[in-house]
């Protein structure tokens, strides 16, 4: 018997939320003596990449190397990663929450008939039944959800295990898939992806600006911040709708959802919509002139004070540390 | 062309969340219930085609009695008729099938939904439903432009989006932003009491998943302040207590 993971890849780098899938599985798999973790790739990925899926925990990679599933075709994906299922004969699949993998689970479900639970926060409870907790009510509740298939699917969010990359490289095996043409009906004619900046959803350190920060020409500042610390900038909603930040930087309730180890948010008022977006976080910092706005109840560490004075001379004192 | 959204009845975005009985059931004391934000979305976005294309516009929800007023303000937004199909949503897989069922006999063009519901977030119902009815299904949309037969989209992926193109029949998980929510005028509200409001029943009992017991976050301890003038010692506490650093 054998856990298969999903496996994401962005330009032929493995995405390290998917080598968090990869631990969970290997945890999981020692659990419920599942025994193997079996890796599954798509797209062109080099052997070197691949092997390295090994040391979170994977025993095999299987790679589909058919050029056509570089891109994310939504429908193709499912068909590939449902062929691996039958071929290894695997009654478990685990994968990272994201855009992509959410919207190939979510297909994968029906086809294998398996019963799927998203947002998976921490190891299942198998002593008696399968009982699965994830996090609902966007953060604000965690349910404990019993799974009653024989096939199952788990979409873990981010945290939900420590990436573990202690293990040796993986063998990696070619996989034959049989895509039809039909799924590849949906053509993506362009992509536009920030290059160089750590991805806001899987950022270990998020540094986010608010409309206290007064507009866009300030932003230089949370990006000198978030460059020493190493994070990806996010903003709340109203930074997005006034377009001071592009949309996919927009954290919160009707945004990303973040979970970093540390969350500096700067001259945001800790709205419940977008504290939604944030409360997974392990530490919150907050930079706020007003000592009576909301975030301060939902922080850990706060500092009272004007942004354009306070933020600087963090920035200098990070720097003298780090 | 025939729109069908998919609306969920959802606690407000502001609600505070309590469960009773021995934290099995969710506790609705006080809470005002709304078209899930994103499915509101979806609605906006689908009042706007079906005026520039002409057709109808249907909503459909799984759920019981108490979904009606949510159900009448879509209509009061703009949809021609509703659906409602009788059940409390079980889980996403007994939902998918529900609306699969409905959807197909209704014969759409345009399924949308929302990207996800935010009461169990899971972003799974309109894959699922995709997958029932061998149509191909997107999310999270934040642009969609119908020009004939083809679709235009713009999908979000993590650090930015990629453009689409693809054929209808089609299903769309939606996200700003796509469209302005709309608020409901004198008009709407007075011509959505008589707008069609069919209750259905659900054609199977089927579910894959069941919920036993909810349970709230632990309570997060008091704010540590430090001095402006001071900013050396958060950077102290980060690397040393908080060991975030
Ligand atoms: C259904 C719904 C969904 C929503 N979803 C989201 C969401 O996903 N994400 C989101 O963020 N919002 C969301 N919102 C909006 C949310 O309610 C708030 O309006 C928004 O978060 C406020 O953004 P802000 O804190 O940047 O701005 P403001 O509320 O204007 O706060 C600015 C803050 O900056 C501080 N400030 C001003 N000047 C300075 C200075 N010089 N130095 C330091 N501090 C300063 C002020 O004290 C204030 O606290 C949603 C709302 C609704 C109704
Ligand atoms: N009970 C329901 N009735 C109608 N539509 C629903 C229901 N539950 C979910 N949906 C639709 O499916 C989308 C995704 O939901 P979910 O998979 O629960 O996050 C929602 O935004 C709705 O458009």
């Amino acid at each position: 018997m054998s856990v298969l993971v999903y496996i994401e890849q962005a330009e032929g780098k493995i995405k390290k939320t998917s080598l968090e899938a990869v631990s969970f599985a290997s945890a999981l798999a020692a659990k419920t003596g599942e025994g193997e973790v079996i890796a599954v790739a798509l797209g062109s990925v080099d052997q070197v990449e691949l092997a390295s899926v090994g040391k979170a925990g994977a025993t095999k990679v299987l790679h589909a190397s058919d050029s056509r599933l570089d891109a994310g075709v939504i429908q193709a994906h499912a068909t590939a990663v449902a062929q691996a299922f039958e071929k290894t004969g695997s009654k478990t699949v685990v994968l990272a929450k994201s855009s992509l993998g959410d919207a190939v689970a979510a297909r994968l479900a029906i086809k294998v008939n398996a019963g799927l639970v998203s947002n998976v926060v921490e190891l299942p409870n198998t002593d008696s039944g399968y009982i699965v907790k994830r996090s609902i009510y966007t953060g604000k509740a965690f349910a404990e959800t019993s799974l009653t298939t024989a096939n199952k699917i788990l979409a873990i969010k981010k945290n939900a295990i420590d990436l573990k990359i202690d293990g040796a490289d993986a063998a990696v095996e070619s996989l034959e898939v049989n895509v039809p043409d039909s799924d590849f009906g949906s053509k993506i004619t362009a992509t536009e992806r920030a290059t160089g900046e750590v991805l806001l959803p899987e950022a270990d350190i998020v540094v986010s600006g608010g409309r206290g920060m007064k507009g866009p020409e300030n932003w230089g500042m949370i990006e000198d911040l978030a460059k020493t610390l190493g994070a990806a900038t996010g903003c709340s909603k109203p930074v997005s709708d006034i377009g001071w930040r592009p949309h996919h930087e927009h954290v919160g309730q009707t945004g990303v959802k973040v979970a970093p180890s540390l969350y500096v948010a700067i001259g945001i008022s800790g709205a419940i919509q977008h504290l939604a977006g944030v409360n997974s976080s392990k530490c919150i910092v907050v930079i706020n002139k007003d000592p009576e706005a909301p975030f301060f109840k939902a922080a850990d560490y706060g500092i009272v004070g004007d942004a354009f004075e306070v933020v600087p001379k963090l920035n200098e004192a990070l720097k003298a540390e780090l | 062309m025939k729109i069908l959204v998919c609306i969920t009845h959802v606690p407000d975005t502001t609600s505070k969340i309590q469960f009773t009985a021995d934290n099995t059931k969710f506790d609705t004391t006080g809470v005002q219930f709304i078209i899930g934000p994103y499915d509101d979305y979806a609605l906006a976005r689908a009042v706007e085609l079906r005026d520039q294309t002409g057709g109808k516009l249907t909503v459909l929800n799984v759920g019981e009695a108490e979904t009606e007023p949510t159900l009448r303000k879509a209509l009061a937004i703009g949809a021609d008729d509703a659906i409602r199909v009788n059940s409390n949503p079980k889980d996403s897989f007994f939902v998918a099938k529900q609306i699969a069922h409905y959807a197909k006999e209704g014969g759409y063009d345009l399924i949308l939904m929302g990207r996800e519901s935010i009461d169990f977030n899971g972003g799974m119902v309109h894959g699922m439903v995709g997958e029932l009815l061998g149509m191909p299904s997107f999310s999270p949309v934040m642009k969609l432009d119908v020009e004939g037969t083809t679709v235009k989209m713009a999908r979000e992926i993590e650090g930015g989006k990629e453009m689409l193109e693809a054929q209808l029949p089609l299903i769309a998980g939606c996200q700003e932003p796509i469209a302005e929510w709309k608020i409901p005028n004198m008009r709407g509200i007075m011509s959505a009491r008589t707008k069609p409001l069919n209750v259905v029943d659900p054609v199977t009992e089927e579910t894959q998943a069941e919920t036993q017991k909810y349970q709230l976050p632990p309570a997060k301890g008091a704010v540590k302040l430090v001095d402006k003038d001071n900013v050396a010692e958060l950077v102290k506490l980060l690397k040393n207590d908080a060991k975030v650093l």
